[in-house]
């Protein structure tokens, strides 16, 4: 897949803290065609959240450092490229869905203001222009986009006049402000009730299809792998133990540590069920 | 609405706390040893003289009755006559107070624009030279007593290099009786009088950084902390990987959330600088409502001691309010719930 829209080759980065350097990510490799819906599983610590965090260029440098590896958008090396470059693809061609609605919105800031500041300097970065008036405009359709029933209302709020699936919503708004072609979604919903984490999944899934975006799903939540994805990389200890067809690896995981994944999955039945979360969407 | 009604619900128990506050006063005023009549007459008058003031003070009478008589007073604005100066402890206060708030608003402006910034760049350089230098400046600021930091000022600025005044709001040469407002910052504007402002200025300046350091500490450190503690909040990290510029991250969405914790330290140093102004006034000869009311407590003089409490304590309330009415606008959370 070496022309995929994403790809991380033989990714290494190692966190150095008191004085001690650890090796958090050891050769990790994932490739995201253009419209593919891929997973990254794993389990806390297993360095998913690193990995992604690298991709979006997020890692604070101390303590982090990339050893070794590239990570190509587009066939160009986000490692090496100039700051500015890099810059220009953050939050418009490459987006990020934040994982807490309830702690990634500024509670002092109404939407319409937060989402027409991401927006203004989205579109400075490229080189566009927007009057203030054809920002909101923007918003307010994105806010549509989204299933808000009345998105002038929404827009106008404080995220605290909104519940957690609205936020969330709001959330992934923000991430398609400018029609970025790579969602990255960091656990969306984990903080929601089933029933609306359920919803959000299918929303965020069905926005993915009709926009032919690629969407990498960073969880530890097979059940959300399962409805979200058809290609699922799974991480342990900082490298990929196995990555196939999300549906192949169900009925025959082949790495023990997947096995051990899926058989910790708790059930309500006698009978084999896999996550929770997703199933009933 | 609802902050409306929660302000409502401050008004009311500000009015209680204002009477509690009458009654302990007036209490610990009538408590505390010496007689204010043998104190204003002095020790070479008889006995006799002395039962006639006690008599005309009302001093004889049971306590309730001189509380009665007070609160009756109040009723009318009338604070009664001072025994210090002989003049209605109302226009002591008029021509005092004007003065010291001249100072605190100058004291607290000084304090917040210069501790805010302090407080930003420690926390926007934390753990780096900009932070150490921040909180070591902010450590000495607070704990120079304000006294030692205007005979320190007093020295350096108008002894040695002799470019600001020493003492006084204005120049002794200088006529200008002040209108409306009573701040001659403000007043000398108001007039077209740009020699009088500039003069009232220079005035203001040693006494207002003198007292302003310790507040001013406080700010940067309150300031420093609160960013810090936002600046690891999920929202602020969103706000990076939208792209969102640097500049615009910290001094939009870190600042405007970190500004409650300051606003109310702020509000309650501009209410107690208001009594505690004095050591300051002393030095260099202000004559504000902090000064006076050290002398009338010396004194006993139970009238103009009062009258000083219960401005300052009306004072107080008033800014608290103000305040709670600010961080309303500056964190909507306060506004929507109606309470913190």
């Amino acid at each position: 897949m070496a022309d995929a829209l994403l790809s991380v080759r033989n990714l290494s980065v190692q966190f150095t803290t008191y004085g001690q350097t650890n090796p958090v990510l050891k050769g990790v490799s994932l490739d995201v065609p253009a419209r593919s819906q891929i997973a990254l599983v794993g389990e806390s610590g297993s360095g998913k959240t690193v990995t992604m965090r690298a991709i979006m260029g997020l890692l604070r440098s101390p303590p982090a450092k990339v050893t070794s590896g590239e990570i190509f958008y587009d066939g160009r090396d986000l490692l090496t490229m100039p700051d500015r470059e890099r810059l220009k693809l953050r939050g418009t061609a490459m987006s990020m869905v934040f994982q807490d609605p309830m702690s990634s919105l500024n509670p002092v800031f109404t939407i319409a203001d937060q989402m027409g500041t991401i927006l203004k300097y989205a579109d400075r970065r490229l080189g566009r222009s927007r009057s203030g008036r054809e920002r909101m405009a923007r918003v307010h359709e994105v806010l549509g986009q989204v299933r808000m029933r009345d998105p002038e209302r929404v827009a106008r709020s404080y995220p605290i006049m909104l519940s957690g699936g609205m936020r969330q919503r709001v959330l992934i708004a923000m991430a398609l402000l400018s029609e970025p072609k790579l969602l990255i979604a960091d656990e969306p919903g984990t903080a929601l009730d089933v029933t609306t984490q359920a919803q959000i999944l299918k929303l965020l899934k069905d926005l993915v299809e009709e926009r032919g975006l690629a969407l990498l799903m960073i969880t530890h939540n097979l059940g959300v792998v399962r409805e979200t994805s058809n290609y699922v990389y799974v991480m342990n200890k900082g490298v990929v133990v196995e990555h196939r067809p999300t549906a192949e690896l169900f009925e025959a995981p082949r790495d023990d540590y997947t096995k051990a994944l899926i058989s910790a999955v708790p059930r309500l039945t006698g009978g084999t069920s896999f996550g929770n979360a997703g199933a009933a969407a | 609405m609802e902050f409306l009604l929660f302000l409502f619900r401050r008004i009311l128990w500000s009015i209680l706390v204002l009477v509690g506050l009458s009654i302990v006063i007036f209490a610990i005023a009538r408590v505390v040893p010496g007689d204010p009549a043998r104190m204003a007459l002095g020790p070479t008058a008889t006995a006799q003289q002395v039962a006639d003031l006690q008599e005309k003070l009302g001093l004889n009478k049971p306590i309730v009755e001189q509380y009665g008589m007070f609160i009756a007073g109040l009723s009318r604005g009338d604070l009664g006559r001072s025994l210090l100066t002989e003049r209605p402890v109302n226009d002591d206060i008029r021509d005092t107070f004007a003065a010291t708030f001249e100072l605190v608003l100058a004291t607290i402006t000084l304090a917040f624009v210069l501790g805010v910034p302090l407080g930003v760049a420690a926390a926007r350089w934390k753990d780096k030279w900009p932070d150490t230098l921040v909180r070591v400046l902010a450590i000495f600021s607070a704990v120079t007593p304000s006294f030692f930091a205007a005979l320190l000022l007093q020295i350096l600025a108008g002894y040695v290099l002799h470019i600001l005044p020493t003492t006084g709001r204005l120049p002794h040469n200088m006529e200008f009786v002040a209108g409306i407002t009573g701040l001659l910052t403000v007043d000398s504007l108001l007039a077209g009088r740009l020699d009088v402002f500039g003069e009232a200025l220079r005035h203001l300046l040693l006494p207002a950084t003198a007292l302003a350091l310790a507040t001013m500490g406080q700010i940067a450190r309150i300031t420093r902390s609160s960013m810090i503690d936002v600046a690891s909040q999920d929202y602020i990290e969103a706000s990076r990987a939208f792209g969102v510029p640097e500049p615009i991250r910290v001094f939009k969405y870190m600042l405007r959330p970190s500004f409650v914790p300051p606003l109310t330290i702020l509000g309650l140093e501009f209410a107690s600088l208001i009594g505690n102004a004095f050591v300051v006034e002393l030095v260099f000869a202000w004559p504000g409502m902090a000064a006076y009311g050290i002398r009338t407590i010396l004194q006993k003089d139970l009238n103009a001691v009062m009258g000083v409490v219960m401005v300052s304590g009306v004072f107080f309330v008033l800014v608290n309010l103000l305040i709670d009415v600010l961080v309303g606008f500056v964190d909507p959370r306060v506004r929507i719930r109606g309470s913190r």
